[in-house]
């Protein structure tokens, strides 16, 4: 902890205000309103499997970024602010227990990160029972607002309704009107595969046809030939990881980006780092953040990478912000009750370096302005990392699945 | 022209792409068989070993600057001196207990190595460019097949056909299958077999880093590459046989074919297909398609 | 009573007394659930000389088939049990009488690969929500009359169910069954020409082994409320070996010992990496809790080089030797 209170930050005014506000208003009504006088966040990741790179030991980092933005000395209402780390190996079980044992035995009030879906669902459903708050930053799927929504879990970064909607709406409306899916055969695949093919439909373009890979297929060459005889215009990848990266990788071997374009549907900058971008140039992608977008995310993201010695993923900007958001709440609410906190949360209009006004609807999805992204030709690429031209803001009320179509029991119709 | 309902021109294209990662199993399944067939132990970490191989082309060219047609001789080399220090330190200890403890030891290698590899290159792993030389495509008439899928057949159909002369028809290859059937007897005649053990597990593995390094440049390179890969060669090992060497280089060839025409026919199954046929061979013949009965 | 009849007994009051004594229920029902699930490998590789590397399909299966039967089919929470013991042990059958065709090395391929089928249909199959998993089960009432919601109430269920499969592999390894599957674990060709029927009892053995497999897999579902691919892959099927291998192949109580220790490594292993950190005040120790695979690996191989008898193997050793001195 000695070496991360070193780290060298520039707190803004309006940060400044709000915790002397706060402090002030905690010091009135608020001194037995947190539980077991402290507020700790706990940060359930994957640390050595699959989605390491994504979260991981970032996302600890990026915690406690937020807990020392929120204030330098680690307060609120006058209560230590405490974060805890445990890597879940991506075993549902294990980070099932894990989140158990904190809500029951170690006084945690917050989970946040929980990569991966099993994860995601598994952590949600406990925290429904045990009256905590989770704040999912790394999954994908939603089912987290719909089918198995909760009034005490949240889902912060993205989804792959809004990857889908973002990706499929912009390249039909560039011209790229048929569609083929290179689509790994399981739930995610198929979701992501069903929502960017309705996009398509809906704006007028077509789906030439699909072809289901099994889950970490080394060779994808026989695929990407189909999805050449399809002679459609946009072969668009409904998988992640590896198999994204595979299939890339064979696209350009067998020259199939000579005639027709990729379009990523759950591509992280991550992914972009590991293929180089003379294999991925030109492709479409959409995030929830990239770290040079504004001169807030460039500094924020330059304290960053001087720690972790990677840029970082929608998924650490994520966190970050949903901890910060989450003190916030916690602050104006002057208790770390979960109903009273999310109530709060509800009825704020977040701001923060990962995103201005983002709300959080009943569903428990936050709501916040994507980005369609296009990778950089190396020409164009003047540093390490500077991989994106930010094609589209797309705004927030049209960038998630609308609340109307939520098949959430919560959200009242 | 049609062959099963598609063009006859896709169809072939098909067979082709299906020969090329053939030539991998062929690869993998011959190091587990000529290592099976002399210490009797099933070689979990192959796909760790296959894994160092592209990760030896990789750091081969990212920090010494050195070529893949290098690498592709030194990787081997390396990672086979790697596999003679695991036999001499570690394999070697076991030969007197039951087979089940090599296969248990070497999946902890398995999980250590990968482990090691996960903690400092990350997951997502590393690209690696295929040698000018073997860039753009050749037009086969059906096809346009990349330069370097045609050298990946060629450059594994020669190493398999070396090593299947270098076993059956060299005085070593001789020794070789002496020291298999009656290790004692060899000893007797004045052969150094504890040597001639490690040569072998180093040869296999240093097979394995082979296709390692033929794998670099057409997949990703990255820690879990050969967990991926591995359980499928066990299949292709069980449905060969263990009996003859020629017969694991046949069945990996044709487990290749078979596999991708099924990524035409009935892709979702293609990642199943070989295990059914493993099923399918164990109920008609037992020993596997080439094996001995014991 | 004999020394070994008062460890099980100080064992069972220990578990009895495990949630007085402060320890976490769920952890210890996962625990318990997994000490199981290695006691019933244990049976095949232990007493008959049969390496399974597949023994995940059995954990995995199970858990899909009580989730299913509970959530969607609205089985009572014991029948839903019994329906996933059921179907393990109907796969068992089926991987069984395919892998006793072949013997050593090759028998642990065949059920390697089997399962990795098996595998690859929970993640495409409809109902199983591939990699998102079958979730929010619920635990519902025992016989219609105890409610399981709370977490110690379930966990002396647990016990119950552990007790059990324990007895039930005891009372196998100890039976004239037994006796004949040591024989075959230990000259399978003199089995045969005393006229047993190898084969049958093999499979015998295979069958109760992926039975109480899937006990113990849907018992785990049933505490956690959902089934996820985890406990199908293979990497599961590596893991239940090493309990068994590091707690004492063959021994009764090994299993036990090396799924507790396995299960604590898993969860507790950053906590470890902490309290060595500041004890020690080396920041390196911090790191220990994202290298669970690693660690895993050292500990495969330290045990199969100089500690093949386990923890429970090597303190039956010490006795032995103590008594023979």
């Amino acid at each position: 902890m000695k070496t991360r209170s070193k780290l060298k930050f520039k707190m803004s005014a309006a940060a400044a205000v709000l915790t002397l506000a706060g402090f002030t208003s905690g010091a009135l009504n608020a001194q037995s309103k947190i539980s077991g006088d402290v507020v700790k966040i706990g940060v359930l990741t994957d640390m050595s499997g699959l989605y390491a790179d994504l979260g991981g030991t970032g996302s600890v980092l990026a915690a406690n970024m937020a807990v020392e933005d929120f204030a330098k000395d680690r307060m609120v209402l006058g209560k230590k602010i405490e974060i805890v780390s445990a890597d879940h190996q991506n075993k549902a079980d294990v980070a099932s227990t894990k989140a158990r044992e904190w809500y029951d035995r170690d006084g945690v009030d917050m989970i946040t990160d929980l990569l991966n879906s099993s994860v995601g669902l598994a952590v949600a459903k406990v925290t429904a029972e045990k009256k905590k708050v989770s704040i999912n930053t790394g999954a994908a799927s939603t089912r987290l607002t719909n089918e198995e929504c909760n009034p005490n879990s949240i889902h912060y970064t993205y989804d792959t309704y809004a990857l889908a909607n973002g990706t499929g709406k912009a390249v039909v409306k560039q011209g790229g009107k048929s569609w083929f899916f290179l689509t790994a055969d399981y739930a995610f695949g198929h979701s992501l595969e069903s929502d960017t093919a309705n996009v398509v439909k809906a704006n007028g373009g077509e789906v030439k046809g699909a072809v289901r890979h099994p889950l970490n297929a080394a060779d994808f060459s026989s695929f990407l030939l189909q999805a050449q005889s399809s002679k459609a215009q946009i072969v668009g990848l409904a998988n992640a990881g590896g198999d994204t990266i595979n299939a890339i990788k064979a696209a350009n071997e067998f020259g199939l980006t000579k005639t027709q374009a990729l379009a990523g549907l759950l591509v992280f900058i991550t992914d972009i780092h590991a293929l180089g971008l003379p294999a991925t140039q030109n492709m479409y992608v959409t995030e929830a953040w990239y770290w040079d977008l504004n001169e807030q995310t460039r500094a924020w993201s330059r304290r960053f990478f001087e720690k972790h010695k990677k840029m970082p993923t929608m998924i650490h900007a994520g966190t970050y912000s949903a901890v910060l958001q989450y003190l916030k709440a916690t602050q104006a609410a002057g208790t770390d009750d979960a109903a009273a906190v999310i109530a709060q949360m509800k009825k704020t209009k977040m701001s923060d370096m990962f995103m201005q006004n983002g709300t959080l609807r009943d569903d428990g999805r936050v709501v916040h302005d994507m980005y369609l992204l296009q990778v950089k030709k190396q020409s164009e690429s003047k540093a390490p990392w500077d991989y994106y031209h930010v094609r589209q803001k797309i705004d927030a009320a049209e960038a998630f699945q609308p609340l109307a179509l939520s098949r959430c029991p919560a959200v009242k119709k | 022209m049609e062959i099963f309902g598609i063009p006859h021109q896709a169809f072939l294209g098909q067979l082709t792409l299906g020969l090329v990662s053939g030539s991998f199993y062929a690869i993998l399944s011959l190091g587990l068989a000529v290592i099976f067939g002399l210490l009797n132990i099933i070689n979990f970490c192959h796909g760790a070993l296959y894994m160092m191989g592209a990760f030896s082309a990789f750091i081969g060219l990212s920090l010494l600057g050195v070529n893949y047609w290098v690498m592709l001789v030194v990787g081997p080399l390396v990672v086979g001196l790697i596999g003679a220090v695991i036999e001499r330190t570690m394999l070697q200890r076991l030969y007197k207990l039951d087979h089940l403890y090599g296969l248990l030891l070497t999946f902890g290698i398995t999980l250590l190595l990968e482990g090691i590899f996960r903690s400092v290159y990350g997951v997502s792993g590393q690209p690696y460019q295929a040698p000018e030389a073997l860039n753009g495509a050749l037009n086969l008439g059906f096809m346009m097949l990349p330069k370097y899928r045609a050298w990946v057949v060629v450059a594994s159909l020669t190493v398999c056909l070396g090593t299947w002369y270098l076993i059956e028809k060299t005085r070593l290859g001789a020794y070789l299958r002496a020291g298999t059937e009656n290790p004692a007897m060899v000893q007797a005649f004045g052969i150094n077999v504890p040597l001639m053990v490690t040569f072998t597990y180093a040869f296999g593995a240093a097979l394995a880093a082979f296709a390692g390094v033929l794998a670099a440049p057409i997949i990703q390179v990255s820690p879990l590459m050969g967990s991926n890969l591995i359980i499928t060669v066990f299949a292709v090992v069980v449905i060969g046989g263990m009996g003859s060497i020629l017969g694991s280089i046949l069945t990996g060839l044709g487990l290749g074919v078979i596999e991708g025409l099924t990524r035409v026919f009935y892709p979702e199954a293609s990642a199943t297909v070989v295990f059914v046929i493993m099923a399918i061979v164990l109920v008609l013949r037992p020993a596997g398609l080439f094996g001995k009965e014991k | 009573m004999s020394r070994t009849g008062w460890v099980y007994a100080g064992l069972g009051a220990l578990l009895l007394a495990a949630p007085a004594l402060g320890v976490y229920p769920v952890f210890m029902m996962k625990v318990l659930c997994f000490a199981l699930f290695a006691c019933a490998f244990n049976l095949l590789i232990g007493f008959t000389g049969l390496l399974s590397f597949g023994h995940a399909a059995f954990l995995g299966s199970a858990g899909y088939a009580a989730g299913v039967a509970i959530k969607f089919w609205g089985f009572p929470t014991e029948l839903g049990i019994l329906f996933a013991v059921l179907v393990s042990g109907l796969l068992g059958w089926l991987v069984g009488s395919l892998a006793i065709r072949r013997q050593g090395i090759y028998f642990s391929m065949i059920t390697l690969a089997l399962a990795q089928m098996l595998f690859f249909f929970c993640l495409q199959a409809k109902f199983t929500g591939g990699e998102d998993g079958l979730q929010g089960i619920p635990r519902g009432t025992l016989l219609g009359l105890i409610d399981l919601s709370s977490d110690l109430t379930i966990y002396y269920v647990v016990l119950a169910i552990f007790f059990l499969g324990f007895g039930l592999i005891y009372r196998t390894i100890h039976s004239p069954f037994g006796q004949v599957l040591k024989a075959i674990r230990e000259n399978e060709p003199r089995a045969i020409s005393l006229g047993y029927e190898v084969d049958r009892y093999k499979l015998l053995a295979f069958v109760l082994s992926a039975a109480l497999s899937g006990l113990a897999g849907a018992t785990k579902v049933v505490v956690l409320g959902f089934a996820t691919l985890s406990d199908a892959h293979w990497s599961m099927s590596g893991e239940v070996v090493l309990m068994a291998l590091l707690g004492g192949l063959g021994t009764v109580l090994g299993p036990v010992v090396g799924a507790f220790i396995v299960v604590s490594l898993q969860t507790k292993l950053g906590d470890l990496g902490q309290a060595l950190k500041s004890l020690t005040g080396i920041e390196w120790f911090s790191q220990i809790g994202e290298s669970v695979t690693i660690v895993t690996g050292l500990i495969f191989m330290v045990c199969v080089l100089a500690f093949r008898k386990g923890v429970v193997g090597e303190i039956a050793a010490f006795f032995e030797r103590k008594k023979t001195a």
